[in-house]
Protein backbone atom coordinates (compact mmCIF):
# COMPACT_ATOMS: atom_id res chain seq x y z
CA UNK A 1 0.00 0.00 0.00
CA UNK A 2 1.34 3.21 -1.48
CA UNK A 3 0.93 6.37 1.51
CA UNK A 4 1.14 8.76 -2.07
CA UNK A 5 -2.46 7.61 -3.33
CA UNK A 6 -3.60 6.25 0.38
CA UNK A 7 -6.75 8.50 0.26
CA UNK A 8 -8.80 6.18 -1.86
CA UNK A 9 -8.64 3.52 0.80
CA UNK A 10 -10.68 6.08 2.45
CA UNK A 11 -14.47 6.75 1.07
CA UNK A 12 -15.67 9.70 2.96
CA UNK A 13 -12.79 11.53 0.58
CA UNK A 14 -15.27 10.07 -2.37
CA UNK A 15 -18.12 12.50 -2.15
CA UNK A 16 -18.36 16.41 -0.98
CA UNK A 17 -18.63 17.37 1.86
CA UNK A 18 -21.32 20.39 1.89
CA UNK A 19 -19.64 20.66 -1.90
CA UNK A 20 -16.48 20.88 -0.79
CA UNK A 21 -13.80 18.90 -1.11
CA UNK A 22 -12.96 17.37 2.39
CA UNK A 23 -9.67 18.70 4.10
CA UNK A 24 -9.73 16.69 7.10
CA UNK A 25 -7.61 17.95 9.75
CA UNK A 26 -8.80 16.72 12.84
CA UNK A 27 -7.36 13.52 12.84
CA UNK A 28 -6.15 14.16 16.48
CA UNK A 29 -9.80 14.02 17.59
CA UNK A 30 -10.70 11.18 15.52
CA UNK A 31 -9.34 9.42 12.48
CA UNK A 32 -11.08 8.96 8.96
CA UNK A 33 -11.84 4.98 8.08
CA UNK A 34 -10.50 3.17 5.41
CA UNK A 35 -12.95 0.51 3.20
CA UNK A 36 -11.63 -2.59 5.06
CA UNK A 37 -12.24 -1.49 8.52
CA UNK A 38 -15.95 0.04 7.38
CA UNK A 39 -16.46 -3.48 5.15
CA UNK A 40 -15.42 -5.35 8.23
CA UNK A 41 -17.87 -4.91 10.30
CA UNK A 42 -21.02 -4.55 7.71
CA UNK A 43 -19.96 -8.56 7.18
CA UNK A 44 -19.33 -9.46 10.36
CA UNK A 45 -23.35 -8.38 11.00
CA UNK A 46 -24.43 -9.71 7.85
CA UNK A 47 -22.60 -13.01 7.46
CA UNK A 48 -21.24 -13.93 10.86
CA UNK A 49 -22.57 -12.26 13.91
CA UNK A 50 -22.66 -13.86 17.43
CA UNK A 51 -21.82 -13.23 20.34
CA UNK A 52 -18.59 -14.92 21.35
CA UNK A 53 -17.06 -16.68 24.64
CA UNK A 54 -20.66 -18.35 25.66
CA UNK A 55 -22.45 -20.62 23.45
CA UNK A 56 -20.72 -23.59 21.58
CA UNK A 57 -22.92 -23.15 18.19
CA UNK A 58 -20.80 -22.55 14.79
CA UNK A 59 -21.24 -18.97 14.60
CA UNK A 60 -20.27 -18.55 18.55
CA UNK A 61 -16.93 -20.50 17.86
CA UNK A 62 -16.06 -18.67 14.80
CA UNK A 63 -16.85 -15.11 16.03
CA UNK A 64 -14.93 -15.81 19.23
CA UNK A 65 -11.51 -16.70 17.41
CA UNK A 66 -12.60 -13.74 15.28
CA UNK A 67 -12.01 -12.06 18.28
CA UNK A 68 -9.51 -13.45 19.89
CA UNK A 69 -7.75 -12.70 16.44
CA UNK A 70 -7.49 -8.96 16.91
CA UNK A 71 -5.89 -9.65 20.25
CA UNK A 72 -3.06 -11.51 18.71
CA UNK A 73 -2.81 -9.20 16.26
CA UNK A 74 -2.76 -6.41 19.02
CA UNK A 75 -0.22 -8.35 21.21
CA UNK A 76 2.10 -8.22 17.99
CA UNK A 77 1.37 -4.80 16.70
CA UNK A 78 3.06 -3.59 20.38
CA UNK A 79 4.81 -6.39 20.75
CA UNK A 80 3.76 -7.45 24.17
CA UNK A 81 4.69 -10.48 25.84
CA UNK A 82 1.81 -11.98 26.49
CA UNK A 83 -1.29 -12.30 24.37
CA UNK A 84 -3.46 -11.97 27.57
CA UNK A 85 -1.69 -8.82 28.39
CA UNK A 86 -4.01 -7.45 25.94
CA UNK A 87 -7.93 -5.99 27.48
CA UNK A 88 -10.73 -5.09 25.26
CA UNK A 89 -12.29 -1.57 26.52
CA UNK A 90 -14.90 0.77 25.17
CA UNK A 91 -11.91 3.30 24.73
CA UNK A 92 -8.72 4.99 26.08
CA UNK A 93 -10.53 6.78 28.78
CA UNK A 94 -11.96 3.11 30.21
CA UNK A 95 -8.43 2.04 30.05
CA UNK A 96 -7.21 4.81 32.36
CA UNK A 97 -10.47 4.30 34.06
CA UNK A 98 -9.49 0.62 34.94
CA UNK A 99 -6.29 1.27 35.98
CA UNK A 100 -7.08 4.45 38.08
CA UNK A 101 -9.90 2.81 39.64
CA UNK A 102 -8.39 -0.54 40.26
CA UNK A 103 -4.45 0.84 41.29
CA UNK A 104 -6.51 3.14 43.47
CA UNK A 105 -8.64 0.66 45.53
CA UNK A 106 -5.71 -1.73 45.86
CA UNK A 107 -2.42 0.32 46.54
CA UNK A 108 -3.76 3.94 47.33
CA UNK A 109 -4.10 5.82 50.64
CA UNK A 110 -4.86 8.80 52.11
CA UNK A 111 -1.65 11.32 51.32
CA UNK A 112 -0.01 9.38 48.89
CA UNK A 113 0.40 10.82 45.19
CA UNK A 114 -0.40 10.55 41.54
CA UNK A 115 2.16 11.93 39.29
CA UNK A 116 0.74 13.03 35.94
CA UNK A 117 1.75 16.16 33.58
CA UNK A 118 0.09 19.11 32.54
CA UNK A 119 0.38 18.09 29.28
CA UNK A 120 -2.13 15.31 29.55
CA UNK A 121 -6.17 15.54 28.52
CA UNK A 122 -8.99 15.44 30.76
CA UNK A 123 -9.18 11.10 30.51
CA UNK A 124 -5.48 11.22 32.01
CA UNK A 125 -6.47 13.66 34.76
CA UNK A 126 -10.42 13.03 35.58
CA UNK A 127 -10.13 9.43 36.57
CA UNK A 128 -7.27 10.27 39.04
CA UNK A 129 -9.21 13.03 40.93
CA UNK A 130 -11.82 10.55 41.68
CA UNK A 131 -9.70 9.17 43.87
CA UNK A 132 -9.06 12.72 45.67
CA UNK A 133 -12.52 12.08 47.20
CA UNK A 134 -12.64 8.41 47.45
CA UNK A 135 -9.14 7.87 49.07
CA UNK A 136 -7.99 11.35 49.69
CA UNK A 137 -4.66 11.36 47.64
CA UNK A 138 -2.78 14.31 45.99
CA UNK A 139 -2.34 14.59 42.34
CA UNK A 140 1.00 16.25 40.96
CA UNK A 141 1.21 17.84 38.10
CA UNK A 142 4.90 17.54 35.95
CA UNK A 143 5.53 21.07 34.62
CA UNK A 144 5.49 21.83 31.06
CA UNK A 145 8.18 24.19 29.78
CA UNK A 146 7.94 27.13 27.13
CA UNK A 147 8.50 25.08 24.47
CA UNK A 148 5.54 22.95 25.11
CA UNK A 149 7.77 19.58 26.77
CA UNK A 150 7.77 17.62 29.62
CA UNK A 151 11.07 16.80 30.24
CA UNK A 152 12.57 13.88 32.05
CA UNK A 153 13.96 16.60 34.71
CA UNK A 154 10.46 17.72 34.96
CA UNK A 155 9.78 14.50 36.00
CA UNK A 156 12.02 13.85 38.77
CA UNK A 157 11.54 16.85 39.94
CA UNK A 158 8.19 16.01 41.38
CA UNK A 159 8.52 12.19 42.31
CA UNK A 160 8.56 12.12 45.62
CA UNK A 161 8.71 8.85 48.29
CA UNK A 162 4.81 9.42 48.38
CA UNK A 163 4.37 9.22 44.44
CA UNK A 164 2.45 5.51 43.80
CA UNK A 165 2.34 5.66 40.33
CA UNK A 166 2.95 8.61 36.90
CA UNK A 167 0.90 9.10 34.28
CA UNK A 168 1.91 10.45 31.25
CA UNK A 169 0.99 11.05 27.35
CA UNK A 170 2.86 9.65 24.84
CA UNK A 171 2.25 12.37 22.92
CA UNK A 172 0.63 15.95 23.34
CA UNK A 173 -2.39 16.45 21.72
CA UNK A 174 -1.91 20.03 22.25
CA UNK A 175 1.65 20.96 21.30
CA UNK A 176 2.51 17.38 19.31
CA UNK A 177 5.60 16.90 22.09
CA UNK A 178 6.63 13.39 22.39
CA UNK A 179 7.78 12.57 26.03
CA UNK A 180 10.73 11.22 26.69
CA UNK A 181 8.65 7.77 27.69
CA UNK A 182 11.59 5.04 28.01
CA UNK A 183 13.88 7.35 30.07
CA UNK A 184 11.08 8.33 32.40
CA UNK A 185 9.82 4.71 32.50
CA UNK A 186 13.30 3.58 33.51
CA UNK A 187 13.22 6.45 36.21
CA UNK A 188 10.65 5.30 37.66
CA UNK A 189 10.98 2.05 38.01
CA UNK A 190 14.20 2.61 39.77
CA UNK A 191 11.96 3.85 42.79
CA UNK A 192 9.78 0.98 42.38
CA UNK A 193 7.17 3.64 40.71
CA UNK A 194 4.71 1.96 37.66
CA UNK A 195 4.10 3.98 35.21
CA UNK A 196 0.80 4.63 33.11
CA UNK A 197 1.40 5.83 29.35
CA UNK A 198 -1.81 7.41 28.10
CA UNK A 199 -1.04 6.26 24.13
CA UNK A 200 -4.19 7.92 22.43
CA UNK A 201 -2.24 9.98 20.18
CA UNK A 202 1.21 8.10 20.39
CA UNK A 203 -0.92 4.53 19.05
CA UNK A 204 -1.95 5.80 15.58
CA UNK A 205 1.24 7.49 14.55
CA UNK A 206 4.62 6.18 16.79
CA UNK A 207 6.27 2.75 16.42
CA UNK A 208 4.83 0.92 19.79
CA UNK A 209 7.28 -1.78 21.20
CA UNK A 210 6.51 -2.26 24.67
CA UNK A 211 9.13 -4.67 25.85
CA UNK A 212 11.48 -1.72 24.67
CA UNK A 213 9.14 0.96 26.99
CA UNK A 214 8.67 -1.00 29.48
CA UNK A 215 5.87 0.49 30.87
CA UNK A 216 3.25 -0.77 33.02
CA UNK A 217 0.29 0.02 31.67
CA UNK A 218 -0.46 1.44 27.76
CA UNK A 219 -4.02 2.63 27.18
CA UNK A 220 -5.41 2.97 23.22
CA UNK A 221 -7.91 4.58 21.39
CA UNK A 222 -9.16 2.21 18.70
CA UNK A 223 -10.97 4.88 16.38
CA UNK A 224 -7.53 7.30 16.68
CA UNK A 225 -5.71 4.27 15.06
CA UNK A 226 -8.20 4.56 12.13
CA UNK A 227 -10.47 1.61 13.49
CA UNK A 228 -14.48 1.58 14.95
CA UNK A 229 -15.75 3.92 18.06
CA UNK A 230 -16.53 2.14 20.84
CA UNK A 231 -12.90 0.18 21.22
CA UNK A 232 -9.80 0.83 23.15
CA UNK A 233 -7.02 -1.09 24.44
CA UNK A 234 -5.62 -1.75 27.91
CA UNK A 235 -2.16 -3.06 27.82
CA UNK A 236 -0.99 -3.69 31.05
CA UNK A 237 1.81 -6.48 32.63
CA UNK A 238 0.63 -9.62 33.13
CA UNK A 239 1.57 -8.88 37.20
CA UNK A 240 -0.43 -6.20 37.68
CA UNK A 241 -3.69 -7.93 35.81
CA UNK A 242 -2.99 -10.78 38.24
CA UNK A 243 -3.05 -8.11 41.28
CA UNK A 244 -5.57 -5.62 40.63
CA UNK A 245 -9.15 -6.52 41.62
CA UNK A 246 -11.60 -6.99 38.59
CA UNK A 247 -13.23 -3.20 37.36
CA UNK A 248 -16.42 -4.58 36.23
CA UNK A 249 -18.92 -7.30 37.30
CA UNK A 250 -20.99 -9.45 35.09
CA UNK A 251 -21.01 -12.12 32.67
CA UNK A 252 -17.74 -13.60 31.00
CA UNK A 253 -15.54 -12.42 34.02
CA UNK A 254 -16.47 -14.78 36.66
CA UNK A 255 -14.66 -18.19 37.51
CA UNK A 256 -17.63 -19.72 39.36
CA UNK A 257 -20.52 -17.96 40.43
CA UNK A 258 -22.16 -19.41 44.23
CA UNK A 259 -24.66 -17.62 46.37
CA UNK A 260 -21.50 -17.06 48.79
CA UNK A 261 -19.05 -16.33 47.27
CA UNK A 262 -17.97 -15.71 43.50
CA UNK A 263 -14.51 -16.39 41.91
CA UNK A 264 -12.98 -14.78 38.62
CA UNK A 265 -12.61 -15.54 35.37
CA UNK A 266 -8.78 -15.79 34.20
CA UNK A 267 -7.05 -13.31 32.15
CA UNK A 268 -7.76 -11.40 29.84
CA UNK A 269 -11.17 -12.50 30.80
CA UNK A 270 -11.40 -10.93 34.71
CA UNK A 271 -11.50 -7.65 32.79
CA UNK A 272 -13.98 -7.90 30.09
CA UNK A 273 -17.51 -8.07 31.57
CA UNK A 274 -20.39 -7.98 29.76
CA UNK A 275 -20.88 -8.65 26.15
CA UNK A 276 -17.97 -6.80 24.76
CA UNK A 277 -18.13 -4.15 21.35
CA UNK A 278 -17.80 -7.68 19.47
CA UNK A 279 -18.33 -6.46 16.09
CA UNK A 280 -15.58 -3.04 16.59
CA UNK A 281 -12.72 -5.24 18.21
CA UNK A 282 -13.15 -7.74 14.91
CA UNK A 283 -13.14 -5.12 12.86
CA UNK A 284 -10.15 -3.30 14.54
CA UNK A 285 -8.00 -6.16 12.70
CA UNK A 286 -8.13 -4.61 9.81
CA UNK A 287 -7.35 -1.49 11.25
CA UNK A 288 -4.09 -3.08 12.23
CA UNK A 289 -3.59 -4.55 9.14
CA UNK A 290 -3.78 -1.66 7.27
CA UNK A 291 -0.95 0.15 9.62
CA UNK A 292 0.93 -2.99 9.02
CA UNK A 293 0.22 -2.46 5.45
CA UNK A 294 1.60 0.73 5.20
CA UNK A 295 4.18 0.56 7.64
CA UNK A 296 4.69 2.38 10.67
CA UNK A 297 7.77 4.14 9.28
CA UNK A 298 5.90 5.46 6.55
CA UNK A 299 3.44 6.66 8.36
CA UNK A 300 6.28 8.55 10.86
CA UNK A 301 8.04 9.85 7.99
CA UNK A 302 4.41 10.82 5.74
CA UNK A 303 3.59 12.84 8.93
CA UNK A 304 6.95 14.61 9.80
CA UNK A 305 6.98 15.61 6.22
CA UNK A 306 3.76 17.00 6.44
CA UNK A 307 4.68 18.83 9.60
CA UNK A 308 8.01 20.25 8.87
CA UNK A 309 6.15 21.62 5.28
CA UNK A 310 2.80 22.74 7.62
CA UNK A 311 5.12 24.64 10.11
CA UNK A 312 7.43 25.93 7.21
CA UNK A 313 3.86 27.55 5.78
CA UNK A 314 2.52 28.91 8.97
CA UNK A 315 5.27 30.47 10.12
CA UNK A 316 5.50 32.86 6.93
CA UNK A 317 2.13 33.77 8.13
CA UNK A 318 2.75 36.67 10.05
CA UNK A 319 -0.24 36.68 11.88
CA UNK A 320 -0.19 33.19 13.60
CA UNK A 321 1.11 31.75 16.76
CA UNK A 322 2.25 28.11 16.68
CA UNK A 323 1.94 26.90 20.63
CA UNK A 324 4.77 25.48 21.62
CA UNK A 325 7.82 24.27 19.79
CA UNK A 326 9.08 20.81 21.12
CA UNK A 327 12.27 19.22 19.84
CA UNK A 328 10.47 15.76 19.25
CA UNK A 329 7.35 16.73 18.06
CA UNK A 330 4.14 14.33 16.21
CA UNK A 331 1.53 15.81 13.72
CA UNK A 332 0.15 18.21 15.73
CA UNK A 333 -0.12 21.83 15.29
CA UNK A 334 -2.21 24.16 18.09
CA UNK A 335 -1.91 27.78 16.53
CA UNK A 336 -3.55 31.17 17.57
CA UNK A 337 -4.57 34.06 14.69
CA UNK A 338 -3.76 37.28 15.81
CA UNK A 339 -7.28 39.05 16.02
CA UNK A 340 -9.27 36.38 15.43
CA UNK A 341 -11.21 33.63 18.13
CA UNK A 342 -10.34 30.40 17.35
CA UNK A 343 -13.99 29.31 17.29
CA UNK A 344 -14.51 31.84 14.31
CA UNK A 345 -11.67 30.19 12.24
CA UNK A 346 -13.32 26.89 12.71
CA UNK A 347 -16.28 28.09 11.35
CA UNK A 348 -15.07 30.12 8.43
CA UNK A 349 -12.55 27.13 7.74
CA UNK A 350 -15.45 24.90 7.61
CA UNK A 351 -17.13 26.49 5.03
CA UNK A 352 -14.00 25.78 2.08
CA UNK A 353 -14.23 22.42 3.67
CA UNK A 354 -11.30 22.48 5.75
CA UNK A 355 -12.07 20.72 9.48
CA UNK A 356 -10.27 21.61 12.25
CA UNK A 357 -10.65 21.35 16.00
CA UNK A 358 -11.34 24.66 17.73
CA UNK A 359 -11.28 24.93 22.01
CA UNK A 360 -9.13 23.69 25.08
CA UNK A 361 -9.03 20.02 23.21
CA UNK A 362 -9.96 18.80 26.07
CA UNK A 363 -6.51 20.10 27.84
CA UNK A 364 -8.04 22.82 30.26
CA UNK A 365 -4.97 22.93 32.63
CA UNK A 366 -2.16 22.93 29.69
CA UNK A 367 -4.69 26.19 28.40
CA UNK A 368 -4.56 27.89 31.59
CA UNK A 369 -0.81 27.49 32.24
CA UNK A 370 -0.57 28.76 28.66
CA UNK A 371 -3.05 32.00 29.03
CA UNK A 372 -5.13 30.64 26.24
CA UNK A 373 -8.72 30.17 26.54
CA UNK A 374 -8.68 28.26 23.03
CA UNK A 375 -7.06 27.46 20.29
CA UNK A 376 -7.08 26.48 16.74
CA UNK A 377 -5.64 22.83 16.26
CA UNK A 378 -5.00 20.86 12.88
CA UNK A 379 -3.39 17.52 13.06
CA UNK A 380 -2.58 15.14 10.70
CA UNK A 381 -3.03 11.40 9.55
CA UNK A 382 -2.16 9.09 6.88
CA UNK A 383 -4.47 10.83 4.14
CA UNK A 384 -2.97 14.43 4.25
CA UNK A 385 -1.14 15.61 1.62
CA UNK A 386 0.93 18.92 1.10
CA UNK A 387 -2.05 20.15 -0.56
CA UNK A 388 -4.09 20.05 2.55
CA UNK A 389 -1.81 22.74 4.21
CA UNK A 390 -1.86 24.99 1.28
CA UNK A 391 -6.27 24.72 1.42
CA UNK A 392 -5.74 25.45 5.11
CA UNK A 393 -3.34 28.22 4.47
CA UNK A 394 -5.48 30.09 1.97
CA UNK A 395 -8.45 29.67 4.29
CA UNK A 396 -6.45 31.31 7.60
CA UNK A 397 -5.83 33.63 4.88
CA UNK A 398 -9.59 33.91 3.81
CA UNK A 399 -10.76 34.50 7.78
CA UNK A 400 -8.31 37.43 7.67
CA UNK A 401 -10.02 38.75 4.88
CA UNK A 402 -13.47 38.58 6.46
CA UNK A 403 -12.16 40.01 9.77
CA UNK A 404 -10.49 42.62 8.17
CA UNK A 405 -6.88 41.87 8.93
CA UNK A 406 -3.63 42.08 7.11
CA UNK B 1 -24.98 28.61 4.64
CA UNK B 2 -23.69 31.90 4.42
CA UNK B 3 -20.77 33.26 6.22
CA UNK B 4 -21.52 37.34 5.27
CA UNK B 5 -24.95 36.49 7.34
CA UNK B 6 -22.86 35.33 9.96
CA UNK B 7 -19.99 37.88 9.72
CA UNK B 8 -21.66 40.98 9.35
CA UNK B 9 -19.64 44.38 9.55
CA UNK B 10 -21.60 45.12 13.00
CA UNK B 11 -21.08 42.09 14.17
CA UNK B 12 -17.26 42.58 13.73
CA UNK B 13 -17.11 45.81 14.67
CA UNK B 14 -18.86 44.87 18.12
CA UNK B 15 -17.01 41.89 18.42
CA UNK B 16 -13.85 43.55 17.97
CA UNK B 17 -14.67 46.63 20.01
CA UNK B 18 -16.95 45.61 22.46
CA UNK B 19 -19.28 48.67 24.28
CA UNK B 20 -19.35 48.04 27.75
CA UNK B 21 -16.62 46.02 27.99
CA UNK B 22 -15.72 46.70 32.00
CA UNK B 23 -17.20 45.99 35.57
CA UNK B 24 -20.16 48.54 36.34
CA UNK B 25 -19.27 50.51 39.90
CA UNK B 26 -21.65 49.77 42.34
CA UNK B 27 -23.45 46.91 40.84
CA UNK B 28 -26.50 45.37 42.79
CA UNK B 29 -26.59 42.51 40.41
CA UNK B 30 -24.40 39.80 38.61
CA UNK B 31 -23.90 36.09 37.39
CA UNK B 32 -21.03 34.58 35.47
CA UNK B 33 -21.48 32.33 32.15
CA UNK B 34 -19.27 30.13 30.71
CA UNK B 35 -19.33 27.94 27.85
CA UNK B 36 -16.77 24.66 28.88
CA UNK B 37 -16.80 23.25 25.19
CA UNK B 38 -15.56 26.52 23.62
CA UNK B 39 -13.90 28.21 27.11
CA UNK B 40 -15.93 31.21 26.26
CA UNK B 41 -16.63 33.13 30.01
CA UNK B 42 -18.66 35.55 31.04
CA UNK B 43 -19.47 38.23 33.49
CA UNK B 44 -22.86 40.48 33.82
CA UNK B 45 -22.92 43.18 35.75
CA UNK B 46 -26.30 44.81 36.24
CA UNK B 47 -27.13 48.12 38.25
CA UNK B 48 -30.84 48.50 38.66
CA UNK B 49 -31.61 51.98 40.45
CA UNK B 50 -34.86 52.39 42.77
CA UNK B 51 -37.31 52.34 40.00
CA UNK B 52 -35.85 48.75 38.66
CA UNK B 53 -34.45 50.47 35.81
CA UNK B 54 -31.16 49.12 34.33
CA UNK B 55 -29.01 52.62 35.39
CA UNK B 56 -25.70 50.84 33.98
CA UNK B 57 -25.09 47.56 32.57
CA UNK B 58 -21.48 46.04 32.04
CA UNK B 59 -19.52 43.16 31.26
CA UNK B 60 -16.43 41.74 31.34
CA UNK B 61 -15.28 38.40 29.19
CA UNK B 62 -13.65 36.41 26.21
CA UNK B 63 -14.53 34.65 23.56
CA UNK B 64 -15.79 34.69 19.80
CA UNK B 65 -16.44 37.48 17.56
CA UNK B 66 -20.02 36.53 17.93
CA UNK B 67 -20.42 36.18 22.03
CA UNK B 68 -18.12 39.14 22.29
CA UNK B 69 -20.46 41.51 19.87
CA UNK B 70 -23.74 39.35 21.31
CA UNK B 71 -22.98 40.65 24.60
CA UNK B 72 -21.62 43.98 23.66
CA UNK B 73 -25.57 44.80 21.14
CA UNK B 74 -27.43 43.12 24.32
CA UNK B 75 -25.49 45.79 27.31
CA UNK B 76 -26.42 48.44 24.93
CA UNK B 77 -29.95 47.62 24.16
CA UNK B 78 -31.02 46.99 27.98
CA UNK B 79 -29.54 50.15 28.99
CA UNK B 80 -32.08 52.43 30.45
CA UNK B 81 -34.93 49.93 30.26
CA UNK B 82 -36.93 48.73 33.20
CA UNK B 83 -36.04 45.22 34.50
CA UNK B 84 -39.69 43.62 33.04
CA UNK B 85 -38.99 45.33 29.54
CA UNK B 86 -35.52 43.11 29.47
CA UNK B 87 -37.03 40.30 30.43
CA UNK B 88 -39.18 40.58 27.46
CA UNK B 89 -36.65 41.51 25.07
CA UNK B 90 -34.06 38.55 26.67
CA UNK B 91 -37.10 36.40 26.35
CA UNK B 92 -38.40 37.78 22.48
CA UNK B 93 -34.15 37.30 21.63
CA UNK B 94 -33.71 33.88 22.32
CA UNK B 95 -37.50 33.01 20.77
CA UNK B 96 -35.75 34.45 17.67
CA UNK B 97 -32.51 32.31 17.91
CA UNK B 98 -34.33 29.52 18.61
CA UNK B 99 -37.35 29.06 16.42
CA UNK B 100 -38.31 32.75 14.90
CA UNK B 101 -37.87 34.55 11.84
CA UNK B 102 -38.68 37.90 13.28
CA UNK B 103 -38.36 40.23 17.16
CA UNK B 104 -41.66 40.84 18.73
CA UNK B 105 -41.76 42.80 21.44
CA UNK B 106 -42.29 46.45 21.32
CA UNK B 107 -40.01 47.66 23.74
CA UNK B 108 -37.04 47.86 20.85
CA UNK B 109 -36.71 50.65 18.16
CA UNK B 110 -36.64 49.43 14.57
CA UNK B 111 -33.29 50.29 14.74
CA UNK B 112 -32.28 48.29 17.44
CA UNK B 113 -33.99 45.48 16.10
CA UNK B 114 -32.04 45.65 13.19
CA UNK B 115 -29.21 45.26 14.92
CA UNK B 116 -30.40 42.56 16.62
CA UNK B 117 -31.45 40.73 13.97
CA UNK B 118 -27.88 40.93 12.74
CA UNK B 119 -27.23 37.63 15.19
CA UNK B 120 -29.53 36.06 14.07
CA UNK B 121 -27.40 34.33 11.15
CA UNK B 122 -25.93 31.71 13.91
CA UNK B 123 -28.99 30.12 13.31
CA UNK B 124 -27.50 28.02 10.08
CA UNK B 125 -24.44 26.97 12.57
CA UNK B 126 -26.18 25.15 15.54
CA UNK B 127 -22.37 24.72 17.15
CA UNK B 128 -22.79 28.92 17.39
CA UNK B 129 -25.98 29.31 19.02
CA UNK B 130 -24.45 28.97 22.22
CA UNK B 131 -21.77 31.75 21.65
CA UNK B 132 -24.81 34.44 20.81
CA UNK B 133 -26.79 33.16 24.18
CA UNK B 134 -24.60 32.98 26.76
CA UNK B 135 -24.54 36.47 27.63
CA UNK B 136 -28.68 36.44 27.21
CA UNK B 137 -28.88 33.51 29.90
CA UNK B 138 -25.91 35.21 32.12
CA UNK B 139 -28.09 38.14 32.02
CA UNK B 140 -31.04 36.66 33.13
CA UNK B 141 -29.83 34.66 35.84
CA UNK B 142 -28.37 37.67 36.91
CA UNK B 143 -31.64 39.77 37.09
CA UNK B 144 -33.21 36.34 38.73
CA UNK B 145 -30.47 36.44 41.33
CA UNK B 146 -30.00 33.04 41.21
CA UNK B 147 -26.06 32.75 41.53
CA UNK B 148 -25.80 29.57 39.40
CA UNK B 149 -23.45 30.30 37.28
CA UNK B 150 -24.94 29.60 33.46
CA UNK B 151 -23.14 26.61 32.45
CA UNK B 152 -24.12 26.31 28.20
CA UNK B 153 -23.61 22.63 28.57
CA UNK B 154 -26.07 22.31 31.66
CA UNK B 155 -28.92 24.03 30.18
Amino acid sequence: MNIENIKKEFPIFDDKIQNNDLVYLDSANSAQKPKMVVDRIYDFYTKEFSNVGRSVHYLAVAATNLYENTRSSVQKYINAKDKNEIVFTKGATEAINLVANTFGQKYLHEGDEVLITELEHHSNYVPWHFLRKSKKINIEFAEVNDDGEVTLESIEKKITNKTKIIGITHLSNVTGAILPVKEIVSLAHSKGIPVLVDGCQGAPHLKLDMQDLDCDFYAISGHKMYGPTGIGILYAKKKWLEELPPYQGGGGMIGEVKKKGISYGDLPNKYEAGTMATAQVIAFNESIKFLEKIGIENIEKHEKDLLNYAIEVLKKNNSINIVGNPKKKGGVISFTVEGIHPHDLATILDEDGVAIRAGHHCCQILHDKLGLSATARASFGVYNSREDIDQLNESLNKCKKIFNLK
Amino acid sequence: MNLKELYQEIILDHGKNPRNLRRTENFNKDAKGHNPLCGDKVHVYLKLNENKKVEDISFEGQGCAISMASASIMTDLVKGKEEFEVKEIVNDFLDMIKKKDQLNNNILNEDDKTKLMCLSGVKQYPMRVKCATLSWHTLTSAINNSQEEINTERN
